[in-house]
């Protein structure tokens, strides 16, 4: 195949190529973007038209949705960032990387907020928009000449772009045109066809209904961009991605969480706004009805499970959406479909906490929540997806569990994976998940509502309309006849076959896997979405001779098997985690009054190993650079 | 001289569902509370209309009035304070085959789960909503309900509650989309069992308030409309609850009120007139929420495979 990135085009007609051998591409494996503007100049979608076309070539992709929290901040500002982080490569990404190779900024302040972020190195190169340099405040000039030097002066490689100027030549709106352009512009430096970014286009724009001006007016702009690229840019880089060889999927985990549960059958999605978790609604209120099913915006977020709850107890299968501070109202409810049984799935999107926190950022801070908030013991599964991918799985293993084991199921995804995008395999789909678990047999004589198992705690439940089978549920103390108890051996004895689901769900786990040597000097235990990071930054160690090895839980509740016997093969376990924890050296942090991290509190109860904790919450995903420093931190002592 | 028709016979029923199909365990509630009044105007209910019990679902929240479903024989939910309406809607959203009661007191409908009693108003899911009406809270142990008269002294209001009480029929006839609002007494069975009729066959959601009082706690809060009937006004109307003359006949005052006409309805419930009893607002036509969940439920699987696929085939690369 003819190399794409010697094509030169003619705006009008991309079909003609002219070969210029002054402009040698270098070839690169891997590349980090990003794409920066104030909020509603369209660098999201930008970013996400990029990072789509590399996937739809065959790269490997993770992108990151940088996001204000207002929708439409102040102008210029570097709190009011919004845009698009795109890793691609040849192989697969699993996480967003450390810094940024190239940065595409419609303004320079929003640069700072990047900085800030420690998102760029000296070296990363800079495309910013020179319009500020012309502005009529002659402030905005200023402060855009001193941020040019000021780049400068830190190492970057800084090119000022007419990108307003051109966009004009095609739109009479910059807003509505400059991210195309540059989109464009990158195409050339990436030595790329442009032709898949036009087939994009006039794919997003027809699904958006958008007439064939529409499409045009973007081709030319992107063209244009392409265009100007070879003629005006230094920089060429090309990077051999081979095309996918079976079909994949591109989402993010948001998404991944709403198809999954259309996949895994589910009826009702009972949901409450609240940021990070409402875009898995809007997917799912988009197309679950296509299925037959139901999205109900409840009026609180307790409304929310309380009608989930009811769908499950009247045979349906239901899940509710939410975050942080929405598993803190729904806590009274989870506590009720512990006690009564009732199969349910709760999806949590962490985000940063306590009270409403960093709501558009990541934080892993509901495990023990998720495990422990509530009055009394209230045994639940808890699962954790690690990957984008593993968000669809789950919603499906969550509900057959949810079901089996007759109770709630927490799926804790994170801000990083709602709102990461990655491809993967198209799955696998089965019809038998499409059933709805109503069974309208008549019941049988003489089986009581919780009949439960004596080993495994497990039993069946009646439903409404199954003849014989009436009970009534309560969330008080009850008997195998739902009755209710306050006899004390009663409430003992429930309490522990409640108690002995999670421990016959152990029963069939098996020990996770150890990514690295099964012995050695340190292993680190990760959760959730960490584990691209965490594998990227033990893989780099251990390429620099360091005996290190990696472990990543997907079952939180009840914790995976062989935990404690794999532990003692290492000289030193710690976790890396993105929650609070002390280090270890402080004020007042001494043996004993030191806060571990939420997973490393559960290893140390749980296994009476004395595992050490690596956590931050920079409300951000940690990227691989930083969790290397953090691990050889508490590793080697050095920082 | 007069011969018997033979169509006079229906076929036999294959199954016939007596008043003991529809008994639970025995009411531990005081003697001489209104629930025991209530529990048996819905046994009859179910019995008269023949529910079948499989098909019948009692939820309550938590509070005297909320042991209820303990006491029926139907599928029965006791869960959380004040949450009773949540869980009744989702149990109606996909199940439109079975017959959803809610039994609630003031103090779970009115105090704790009053946001949720706001929005069951405007969904209009088809339900009986009775709330179990005492001004006070028992279960607990006699304190200061919404309900609760400005003055009566509980063991938190030792000196008197100092707000004047929420009223439960004029606010939800306040709330958009409401399609049925029926006040009813406990010390006239007749009347009690004619409106949980009428709620029963409203399609939609039927909100009732029974007036009743707590035997240890609020024993004469309605002696005055007991002992004088002239208290109560008898809203009557050949689309409201119709009464037998022998029951009409306890209620000196009655009046014309047309259930469609909510502005005279809301009038009523303001309690200007004295204490209404009888059907302040009905619209059958109101549109229900229940009709929008409902929809889909009969998607067979291989459709619903085809639109899982056609979802993902969109995220395809």
């Amino acid at each position: 195949m003819a190399n794409p990135a010697l094509k030169k085009v003619d705006p009008q007609d991309p079909g003609e190529t002219l070969v210029d051998p002054m402009k040698a591409p270098t070839e690169i494996s891997e590349h980090i973007v990003e794409f920066v503007s104030d909020s509603g100049e369209g660098a999201q979608t930008a970013g996400v038209l990029f990072g789509t076309v590399c996937a739809k070539m065959g790269a490997g992709v993770w992108t990151v949705e940088l996001i204000p929290a207002e929708i439409e901040p102040p102008a210029r500002s570097r709190e009011g960032v919004s845009g698009n982080r795109i890793r691609f490569a040849v192989d697969e990404v699993t996480n967003m990387g450390d810094e940024a190779d190239v940065v595409v900024a419609f303004n320079e302040q929003v640069l700072y907020a990047r900085i800030d972020q420690e998102a760029l190195k000296a070296g990363t190169t800079l495309y910013i928009d020179k319009v500020w340099s012309q502005h009529p405040d002659p402030s905005v000039v200023e402060a855009y000449t001193t941020a040019v030097a000021d780049f400068r002066e830190r190492g970057y490689v800084v090119h000022e772009i007419p990108m307003e100027a051109e966009t004009l030549k095609y739109v009479d709106n910059p807003r509505r045109g400059k991210n195309m352009w540059t989109v464009g512009l990158l195409a050339a430096v990436y030595s790329m066809d442009l032709q898949p970014f036009l087939d994009e286009v006039r794919g997003i724009f027809e699904r958006k209904r958008k007439g064939e001006k529409v499409i045009q007016a973007n081709y030319k702009l992107l063209r244009g961009g392409y265009e100007w690229g070879l003629s005006n840019v230094a920089e060429r880089y090309a990077m051999p991605i081979q095309p996918a060889t079976k079909p994949r999927v591109v989402m993010n985990g948001n998404a991944a969480v709403a198809v999954g549960a259309m996949a895994a059958g589910f009826e009702i999605c009972s949901m409450y706004p609240i940021t990070p978790a409402t875009s898995a609604s809007h997917y799912l209120a988009g197309f679950i009805e296509k299925a037959g099913g139901f999205l109900h915006q409840a009026e609180d977020e307790i409304a929310a499970i309380g009608f989930a709850i009811g769908a499950s107890y009247s045979g349906k299968t239901a899940l509710t959406v939410t975050s942080g501070p929405g598993m803190a109202l729904k806590t009274e409810m989870v506590g009720l479909a512990v006690m009564c049984e009732v199969p349910l799935v709760i999806v949590d999107v962490q985000r940063g906490g306590p009270s409403t926190g960093l709501p558009t950022k990541v934080e892993q801070g509901d495990l023990l929540h998720s495990l422990f908030g509530a009055p009394g013991d209230a045994p639940k599964i808890v699962l954790a997806p690690s990957t984008i991918e593993e968000c669809f799985h789950f919603m499906i293993m969550a509900r057959q569990l949810a079901e089996t084991f007759r109770g709630p199921v927490v799926v804790l995804t994170d801000a990083n994976l709602a709102t990461g995008q990655a491809p993967f395999s198209y799955p696998d789909l089965n019809e038998d998940w499409l059933s709805p678990p109503v069974d309208q047999s008549e019941w049988e004589q003489g089986v009581l509502p919780y009949a439960w198992d004596a080993d495994t705690g497990l039993s069946r439940r009646p439903i409404p309309g199954q003849k014989g089978g009436q009970y009534v549920l309560t969330g008080l103390a009850h008997d195998e006849r739902s009755k209710i108890a306050y006899a004390s051996a009663v409430n003992q004895r429930s309490t522990s076959m409640r108690s002995r689901k999670l421990a016959s769900l152990k029963e069939t786990l098996k020990p996770p896997q150890v990514i690295g040597p099964d012995e050695g000097d340190l292993l680190v235990v990760g959760w959730g979405s960490t584990r691209g990071a965490i594998e990227e930054a033990v893989g780099q160690l251990r390429d620099a001779g360091e005996s290190v090895s990696s472990l990543h839980l997907r079952f939180l509740s009840p914790l995976e098997p062989g935990l404690k016997e794999i532990f003692a093969r290492f000289g030193k376990v710690m976790t890396v985690e993105i929650n609070y924890s002390d280090d270890p050296v402080g004020a007042l942090a001494d043996g004993e009054n030191r806060r571990f991290a939420q997973l490393a509190t559960m290893l140390r109860s749980a296994t009476l190993v004395d595992v050490d904790c690596w956590s931050r919450i920079p409300g951000q995903p940690l990227p691989p650079g930083m969790v290397k420093a953090g691990i050889l931190a508490r590793f080697k002592g050095v920082s | 001289m007069y011969g018997l028709k033979t169509d006079w016979f229906e076929p036999p029923k294959e199954c016939y569902y007596s008043l003991e199909d529809y008994e639970g365990a025995v009411a531990r509630w005081c003697p001489g509370c209104g629930d025991h009044a209530v529990l048996t105007a819905v046994q009859r209910l179910c019995r008269d209309e023949q529910l079948p019990p499989e098909k019948t679902v009692m939820v309550s929240g938590i509070g005297c009035s909320s042991r209820f479903p303990h006491y029926m024989k139907t599928y029965g939910f006791h869960g959380l304070h004040g949450r009773a309406l949540p869980i009744a809607e989702g149990i109606r959203s996909r199940r439109p085959d079975l017959n959803v009661f809610v039994v609630t007191g003031d103090g779970d409908c009115c105090s704790i789960g009053a946001g949720h009693w706001i929005h069951s108003v405007r969904y209009n899911m088809k339900m009986v909503v009775l709330l179990l009406d005492n001004n006070v809270y028992g279960l607990t142990k006699e304190q200061t309900s919404p309900t609760s008269g400005r003055g009566l002294v509980t063991n938190t209001h030792p000196r008197g509650a100092w707000l004047d009480p929420i009223n439960p029929i004029q606010a939800t006839l306040g709330v958009t989309n409401v399609s049925f609002v029926a006040q009813t007494i406990d010390w006239n069975p007749a009347h009690l069992f004619a409106t949980i009729t009428a709620a029963h066959r409203h399609p939609g959601y039927a909100f009732v308030r029974v007036l009743q009082r707590c035997p240890h706690y609020t024993d004469e809060v309605f002696d005055i409309a007991r002992k004088d009937p002239n208290q109560l006004v008898l809203l009557k109307h050949e689309n409201g609850i119709q009464l037998d003359e022998s029951v009409a006949r306890f209620f000196p005052r009655q009046v014309e009120h047309d259930p469609l006409n909510i502005h005279e309805g809301r009038r009523f419930a303001s309690g200007e007139e004295g204490i209404p009893v009888g059907l302040l607002y009905c619209d059958p036509a109101t549109p229900r929420y229940d009709h929008n969940t409902v929809e889909g439920l009969a998607t067979p699987r291989a459709e619903k495979l085809r639109a899982v696929r056609k979802v993902l085939d969109g995220y395809r690369i």
